[in-house]
C-alpha cells in the first residue's frame, strides 16, 4: 500500500495531529513502508479463525455495582490543566 | 564489598541485620547517580529528598522490629508509573509538566513494602521504541558501551540497574520493553502474565498487551520484586483475581526432567551467529542439568511483528486520544480555535515515532480498512496464541534468544522504523499471547551482553523464574558488571 500526501494529510486530520509540511514527506514514506510490511498478514489462512481481542480467553470483563466510590477531586485534578477558571476548563470560543 | 555490588535481596538482608542503615544505602546510590547520570541519562527525575525520607522511615521500622525482605531497599520507577507529588513524563513533551494526582498500584505496593524511591527513569516516549532514542529527554546510553543503545522502551531502568545506580527498577513490556533492554544490558527482566500486575496508574500504550514487571540483577531479585507488585487490583478491570505464589521461595525447583521447547523459528535467518552460539551454550547447561530439550515449530510466530504493528498502533491511537491539550498535558500557544488547539497541542507535544504510530493506528481502524488490517491481525493473533497453546501441551517452557543481536549503535536504526521494529521479533509473541516471559544474561559477544529468553504458560511465573535461577546457580553471567561501573 503506497500512501499519497493527501492520504497522510487526511489520516493526520482524523488523528487530530498537526503535521508540518517539512514532516509530511517523511510520514508518507514511513507509513507506506509500515503498511507494506504488515501486508504479509494477508498470506495467513484465517478462514474460520475468531479474532482475538484479549490475551486471556476465558477472562470476562469484570463488572462492579453501580455505586459511587469516588469523592470529588476536581481541584486536585485541575491543577494539571493548562487553563482553568472558576472550576471550568477553558478552551477557545467554540460557538460564535 | 561496596554496597552497589550487592543484590536487592542482599541489601534487604544487610539492612535488617543492622550491617548498614537504609539511609547509608540510599546515600550511596544517590552519590552514584550524581556521578554517573550525566553520562548515561538514565534518570529523568532524581528524588533525593524523598529517598532519604523513605530510608529514615525504613530504618525506624527495622528498629521497631518491623519490615520485610524489601524494607529499606532503594529502587527506581520507569517514568510511565504515576507518582503523586513527583513528575511523571512518560518520556514525552506532552507530559513534561504532569504531576499525577495519585500513585500507580505498582508504586503504592512497593512503597508499602518499605522500598526507597531514588527517582524516575528515562524511557522511549510513551514506551514506543526499542532503543530509548524516542525520548523527549534524549537517548539513554548503554553502560557496557556508551556509544550504544540500552534497548527500550525501559532503557533508563535497564541502564540504571546495569550501572548499579539502582539495585533494581520497574519496567513495562508491551512488545519486549522489559526483556529486550534487560538482554542488551546484562540484566534479568521479567514480564509476567497479562493481568498479573495491575495497570492502574501505568500510562497506557496498548491495553491488551501492556504489562508491568521488573529489571533486576538476578532471578532471585526479580522474584522478590514481582511478589510485591503482583496480585489482584479492583482498580484495573483486566487485573486477574488469582492468588500470587511466593515466587522467591519457589526458586529452587529443579529443572531435572523438565521438558524444554526450542522454537525452530527463533534460530533462523536474522539471528547473529555469535548470539546464537551463546544461547546454544546456555541450552547445553540445561541439558547437563537433566532437562529434556525438544525442538518444535510455531509456524504462525514469524507473523508476530506485523500482527503487533497493527494491533499496538490501533490501541495506541485510541489510548492517546485522551491527550487533547484541555485537561492535562501540553497545550500549544495561542490556539485560534478548538481544532487548532487539538491538532497543534498534539502535533507539538508528541514526538515523531508516537505520531507515526497514532497515524498507523488511525489508518488501520478507519472505515474501509478495519477488516483488512485490524480484524485480520486479531485473527492472526489467535493463530499465534494457538501455536503457543499447542507447544505448552508438549513442553513446560520455551527457551531461545531474547534479541537477534547485541546492543546496536546510537543512531544506527533511527531512520528505518521496520529495522527497528524487527528488534522485537522474538519478544512480541509472548505479549500477543499474554504469556509470562523473562530474559536472563547468558554470555558476552565482543564485550556486550546476550539474553536468553524463557517463556512459560499463563501464570507460570514461578516456573519461569526457577528455570532462570537454576541457570544462574551454574553460571555467573548475571554477576558481570560493565567494567566502567564496577
Amino acid at each position: 500500500m503506497t500512501l499519497t500526501r493527501r492520504d497522510v494529510e487526511n489520516i493526520a486530520l482524523l488523528a487530530r495531529l498537526r503535521i508540518t509540511d517539512e514532516e509530511l514527506p517523511g510520514y508518507v514514506g514511513s507509513l507506506s513502508r509500515i503498511l507494506e510490511f504488515v501486508e504479509q498478514l494477508s498470506s495467513a489462512e484465517t478462514g474460520e479463525v475468531e479474532p482475538m481481542a484479549h490475551p486471556l480467553e476465558d477472562q470476562v470483563q469484570r463488572l462492579r455495582p453501580d455505586e459511587p466510590t469516588e469523592t470529588d477531586h476536581r481541584e486536585l485534578y485541575q491543577r494539571n490543566a493548562p487553563a482553568v477558571e472558576a472550576g471550568l476548563y477553558i478552551v477557545p470560543k467554540v460557538i460564535e | 564489598m561496596s554496597l552497589h555490588l550487592k543484590s536487592a535481596a542482599e541489601l534487604g538482608r544487610g539492612i535488617r541485620a543492622g550491617e548498614y542503615s537504609s539511609e547509608e544505602v540510599a546515600r550511596h546510590f544517590l552519590d552514584r547517580i550524581d556521578q554517573g547520570n550525566d553520562r548515561l541519562n538514565a534518570f529523568v527525575t532524581v528524588t533525593a529528598e524523598r529517598a532519604l525520607e523513605d530510608a529514615r522511615r525504613a530504618d525506624a521500622a527495622i528498629k521497631a522490629g518491623e519490615g520485610g525482605a524489601l524494607t529499606g531497599v532503594p529502587l527506581a520507577h520507569k517514568d510511565i508509573f504515576c507518582t503523586s507529588k513527583i513528575l511523571t513524563t512518560c518520556g514525552s513533551k506532552m507530559l513534561s509538566n504532569f504531576v499525577s494526582p495519585y500513585d500507580a498500584t505498582v508504586v503504592e505496593r512497593l512503597a508499602a513494602a518499605g522500598t526507597v524511591l531514588l527517582g524516575k527513569t528515562n524511557m522511549d516516549e510513551f514506551a514506543m521504541g526499542s532503543s530509548n532514542e524516542t525520548s523527549f529527554y534524549g537517548p539513554v546510553r548503554n553502560p557496557w558501551d556508551e556509544n550504544r543503545v540500552p534497548g527500550g522502551s525501559s532503557g533508563g531502568s535497564a541502564a540504571a540497574v546495569a550501572a548499579r545506580l539502582a539495585p533494581v527498577a520497574t519496567g513495562t513490556d508491551t512488545g519486549g520493553s522489559i526483556r529486550q533492554p534487560a538482554a542488551l544490558t546484562g540484566l534479568t527482566g521479567v514480564k509476567p502474565t497479562y493481568g498479573r500486575v495491575s495497570r492502574y496508574g501505568m500510562i497506557a500504550f496498548a491495553s491488551s498487551l501492556d504489562q508491568g514487571g521488573v529489571l533486576a540483577q538476578s532471578a532471585e531479585d526479580a522474584a522478590l520484586l514481582l511478589e510485591a507488585i503482583a496480585g489482584f487490583d479492583p482498580r484495573d478491570s483486566t487485573s486477574v483475581d488469582a492468588p500470587v505464589p511466593a515466587y522467591a521461595t519457589q526458586l529452587d525447583r529443579p529443572v531435572k526432567g523438565l521438558k524444554v521447547g526450542i522454537i525452530r523459528e527463533f534460530f533462523g535467518e536474522g539471528l547473529d551467529p555469535a548470539t546464537g552460539d551463546a544461547v546454544q551454550a546456555a541450552l547445553e547447561v540445561y541439558r547437563s542439568l537433566g532437562a529434556e530439550l525438544v525442538e518444535l515449530s510455531l509456524p504462525a510466530l514469524p507473523l508476530s511483528v506485523p500482527t503487533y504493528y497493527v494491533v499496538a498502533p490501533a490501541e495506541c491511537s485510541s489510548n492517546l486520544s485522551r491527550f487533547d491539550g484541555v485537561r492535562f498535558g501540553y497545550r500549544c500557544e495561542d490556539p485560534k480555535d478548538l481544532l487548532d488547539l487539538y491538532t497543534r497541542s498534539r502535533g507539538e507535544g508528541f514526538g515523531a515515532e508516537v505520531k507515526r504510530r497514532i497515524m498507523t493506528g488511525t489508518y488501520v481502524l478507519s472505515a474501509g480498512y478495519y477488516d483488512a488490517y485490524y480484524l485480520k491481525a486479531q485473527k492472526v493473533r489467535n493463530l499465534i496464541n494457538a501455536d503457543f497453546k499447542r507447544a505448552f501441551t508438549e513442553v513446560d517452557v520455551l527457551l531461545g534468544p531474547t534479541c537477534p543481536t547485541p546492543a546496536f549503535g546510537i543512531g544506527a536504526k533511527v531512520d528505518d522504523p521496520i529495522t527497528m521494529y524487527l528488534n522485537d521479533i522474538y519478544t512480541i509473541g509472548a505479549n500477543l499471547a499474554g504469556l509470562p516471559a523473562l530474559s536472563a544474561p547468558c554470555g558476552l559477544v565482543d564485550g556486550l551482553p546476550v539474553g536468553l529468553q524463557v517463556i512459560g504458560p499463563h501464570f507460570a511465573e514461578s516456573r519461569v523464574l526457577a528455570v532462570a535461577h537454576a541457570y544462574q546457580r551454574e553460571t555467573d553471567w548475571h554477576r558481570r558488571i560493565p567494567p566502567a561501573w564496577a
